[in-house]
């Protein structure tokens, strides 16, 4: 026996909105747009004293073939406005927003982080995601401005910028003395001034330093230079190995980044995105879960995931029958629009030939191919062998806890709170009270200090 | 139905809420609870004084720099309140704890994304089941521009206007683009939604362009309140393109009816002059048991912050009963309701649910009870059809 100290870990719950893994037609599936849904899901995330909440974002309706995607849940609410409202409804739960680096700007950005910080007295946490395309930026006025290569920058520069704004205020400046008439203490509250590449900002920062300082911040990209944002700023990422060997080898490799930008081991959380079917028993589990696969993915579902891969129209293809034989079209995806997932897939060649050889050997059918290979449950089984499976694989580094996508809203963690959550309590691996009040405190952070910003340059 | 000219109908009541108060030195008047202004407990606490007084809506004033009595950049004062919280997420965080009160954060049109503003005012309808609403404004401010670094000062006050207008149209479309039966979850199909309810609302417009549809369906109210306020023709235009509710700062009836009169005119050159618009009077209040308290608390206000509050713009002093015959009177020259601004929150507003809305119920000329659940059945709006769904057949 290892006489490491146990690491606590870190649970989290992704709303179940838009994505491919939600079974809306389940009748115990509900509204994944009204409040109601909200309201349920986060209380039954802090009753069962979840680190945080997490919204994803999609900034543009998913299209592909040239049509508007149909097939899948549809529709998700803006991300601060939902996550302010469910800060009146929750008490200590963390609110993790995705929000877009591309198509934002750092001072409304900042300002909104803060006020969330405020009126949920410190559990904001942003995740910051660089979709960039320009398929997206038909929404925005400034349009698909950004090279897919500048995505980074734009990101790195955009926090950076943030962090100017974030620091602009110490949080000693309101003295509100209505004896002395003195509301500031210094009238340089919120001065900054920040010059990049990609803004050439100045001015006063309005909203004054929040409980946390500064969100949390999370990334989700797995690019080189998605793992380098990450291992320079980011507080946790949201990552999307969730199986002992492939989350290891990401683990290990984000963590050893650390250090080159002067961190240490335990200043970023590693959180895998997880799914799970859970059970009476671990039989009937894996019967559930084979029948949640089917329902996730149906015949006209596998077509459209193949046609991710292989950038080209499949619909005459028959997803009981074998996968094609053309090879997938190379470059920028054309076929499929407004969907993250397609980036996985950096080697469609390669990927079509793992997939044909697997097909070949075992003699699947397009459907069969797509149910085994994609989105596989993280965890499937009784509540013990999900909470055992959960513990060895945080135990054994391959992540430090996990952010949990059910498959049904609002109601998917249910039953995960009320009989996997007592196990790892039992443990001793698992919160059985909030010691913290902030996100920061949840998640083992340290409260940043705010670093003074040089002073404006007044001859600009 | 015809409406008859001795019971004219109910005004309509709304309250600006901004910091401790419109005087700058409200927030050193006993109750402001200066060092709460950035808790959420402070804004919820309001917003359930505002329900109890039945009021249709409350205004989050809000800006992009911070406030300053100077139009070239921050004064550098220290004696008043400075900072303020994201109007839209503090309307949004009051939402759950309120059941009736309308929510209208303002939003500067000049520099934010009407994609983004239109799904969170779509989402702030959805999370208080009906009752949003927005208030939009411009701003020519060159030290707020340079907070964003997109383009420079000096802007020419109708093009900042036509823009807020452009953005406007695109929030409308937006929230336009899921037609109210767009989801359908038909297992037999395997369709979640039907896409020929989806919209592209393709906006092309001198400052942007915009595809569309939006990623929110579309808000339990079909669209939300949109509201601007009224100073000079370039905002006339825009309220009358754009807004269900114009906010008019006159400071008398002569002004009042000028103003209205010019709004209406503008309404009926766009070809919209059969929908209903709103023209509401903006006026800050003192309001006291009589017109020498308030004068003598606006005095004493006054000698605190140093300069007298500005008294050429629209100010009353006095009594709920004062105000109530002046609210009747501005009534006549073409108003249907208020948006007033306590001059102390902590003393005004609560004057105005205790004192000034009992007077005008008993005469009358205000509800007993909410007689809605959205905002648009507080203001007798109808929910609008959808403009891109086909009618039936
Ligand atoms: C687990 C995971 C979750 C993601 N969630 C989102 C999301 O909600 N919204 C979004 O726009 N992008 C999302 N992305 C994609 C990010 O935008 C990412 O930055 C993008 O893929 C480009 O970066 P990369 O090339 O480093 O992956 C996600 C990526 C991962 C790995």
């Amino acid at each position: 026996m290892s006489s490491k100290p146990l690491k606590q870990i870190h649970l989290a719950a992704h709303f179940p909105g838009v994505n491919n893994t939600t079974v809306w037609s389940d009748p115990a599936a509900g509204s994944h747009i009204d409040f109601d849904s909200f309201i349920h899901f986060a209380q039954t995330a802090e009753r069962a004293k979840f680190d945080f909440l997490f919204l994803a974002e999609g900034l543009r309706l998913r299209e592909q073939g040239g049509e508007i995607y149909d097939l899948d849940v549809v529709g998700r609410p803006d991300t601060f406005t939902v996550l302010a409202a469910l800060a009146a409804v929750t008490e200590r739960l963390g609110l993790t927003g995705t929000i877009n680096s591309t198509f934002n700007e750092p001072y409304e950005v900042a300002r909104q982080f803060a006020t969330l910080d405020h009126l949920s007295q410190g559990r904001a946490a942003w995740n910051v995601v660089t979709s960039w395309d320009s398929f997206t930026g038909e929404n925005f006025r400034r349009g698909g401005f950004l090279p897919r290569e500048d995505r980074y920058s734009r990101a790195q520069e955009f926090l950076a910028t943030a962090n100017v704004l974030f620091d602009s205020w110490n949080g000693s400046e309101i003295a509100a003395d209505a004896g002395s008439g003195t509301f500031l203490r210094d009238a340089r509250a919120g001065a900054f001034a920040h010059r990049s590449r990609h803004f050439d900002i100045e001015g006063h920062f309005n909203v004054p330093r929040s409980p946390q300082g500064r969100p949390v911040i999370f990334q989700a990209g797995d690019s080189e230079e998605g793992r380098e944002f990450a291992a320079a700023g980011a507080d946790a990422i949201f990552g999307r190995y969730g199986t002992l060997d492939a989350g290891r080898e990401f683990y290990a490799d984000v963590k050893g980044r650390l250090a080159g930008h002067g961190r240490t081991h335990d200043q970023l959380k590693i959180l895998p995105a997880a799914t799970f079917v859970l059970g009476d028993t671990d039989a009937q589990a894996r019967e559930l879960a084979h029948e949640v696969r089917r329902l996730q993915v149906s015949g006209q579902t596998a077509i459209k995931y193949l046609e991710h891969v292989w950038n080209r129209d499949l619909s005459a293809y028959d997803p009981d029958g074998p996968l094609p034989e053309v090879d997938p079209l190379v470059g920028e995806n054309t076929i499929a629009l407004g969907r993250a997932s397609v980036r996985q897939f950096r080697d469609p060649l390669a990927t079509a030939r793992q997939w044909r050889e697997l097909a070949r050997a075992k003699s699947l059918s397009i459907r069969e191919l797509v149910i085994r290979t994609t989105a596989d449950q993280t965890f499937v089984g009784s509540a013990a062998t999900i909470a055992e499976s959960i513990n060895t694989l945080v135990q054994a580094d391959a992540a430090d806890g996990f952010i949990l996508v059910p498959h049904i809203t609002p109601g998917g963690l249910d039953g995960f709170a009320d009989s996997v959550v007592p196990l790892l309590q039992e443990r001793g691996v698992f919160r059985t009270e909030y010691e913290g009040t902030t996100l920061r405190d949840h998640l083992g952070l340290a409260t940043p200090a705010p670093v003074p910003a040089p002073a404006p340059d007044p001859a600009s | 139905m015809s409406v008859s000219s001795s019971s004219p109908a109910p005004l309509h009541l709304a309250v600006a809420l901004d910091g401790a108060g419109r005087h700058p030195a409200a927030w050193r008047e006993p109750g402001a609870r200066p060092a709460e202004l950035f808790t959420a407990r402070y804004w919820a606490g309001l917003a359930a004084e505002a329900e109890t007084g039945l009021l249709d809506f409350i205004t989050f004033e809000d800006g992009l720099a911070l406030q300053s009595s100077s139009p070239t950049g921050p004064d550098g004062r220290t004696d008043r309140v400075r900072g303020r919280l994201d109007a839209v997420l503090t309307a949004a965080r009051v939402a759950p704890l309120t059941r009736h009160i309308g929510l209208v954060p303002a939003v500067t049109a000049t520099h934010t994304e009407p994609f983004h503003i239109s799904k969170a005012i779509a989402t702030l309808d959805h999370v208080s089941r009906g009752r949003a609403g927005l208030r939009i404004q411009v701003s020519e401010l060159d030290h707020e521009a340079r907070h964003f670094g997109r383009r420079t000062a000096p802007f020419a006050d109708g093009e900042l206007y036509a823009e807020a207008a452009d953005h406007v149209e695109v929030i409308r479309r937006l929230w336009d683009s899921w037609e109210d039966d767009a989801e359908i979850r038909d297992v037999a199909t395997g369709r979640f939604v039907d896409r020929e309810k989806l919209h592209h609302i393709d906006f092309e417009g001198r400052h942007f362009s915009v595809r569309g549809p939006s990623i929110t369906p579309r808000p339990p109210q079909g669209q939300p309140v949109v509201s601007a306020a009224g100073d000079g023709e370039a905002s006339y235009a825009l309220i009358a393109r754009s807004a269900e509710v114009g906010y008019v700062a006159a400071r008398d009836g002569d002004g009042t009816r000028a103003a209205v009169a010019a709004i209406r005119r503008a309404r009926e050159a766009t070809g919209l002059a059969a929908d209903p618009l709103h023209l509401f009077g903006d006026l800050t209040v003192f309001l006291d048991a009589d017109a020498p308290a308030a004068a003598a608390r606006l005095e004493r206000l006054d000698a605190l912050a140093g300069v007298p509050y500005a008294r050429d713009g629209a100010v009353f002093t006095g009594s709920p009963g004062q105000l109530a015959d002046l609210l009747l009177e501005r009534r006549a020259a073409g108003l249907s309701g208020f948006l007033l601004r306590p001059g102390v929150i902590a003393h005004d507003l609560p004057a105005l649910t205790r004192g000034l809305v009992p007077e005008l119920q008993r005469r009358g000329a205000f509800r007993q009870e909410y007689e809605a659940d959205t905002l648009r059945g507080l203001l007798g709006l109808d929910r609008p059809a959808n403009r891109y769904a086909r009618p039936a057949a």
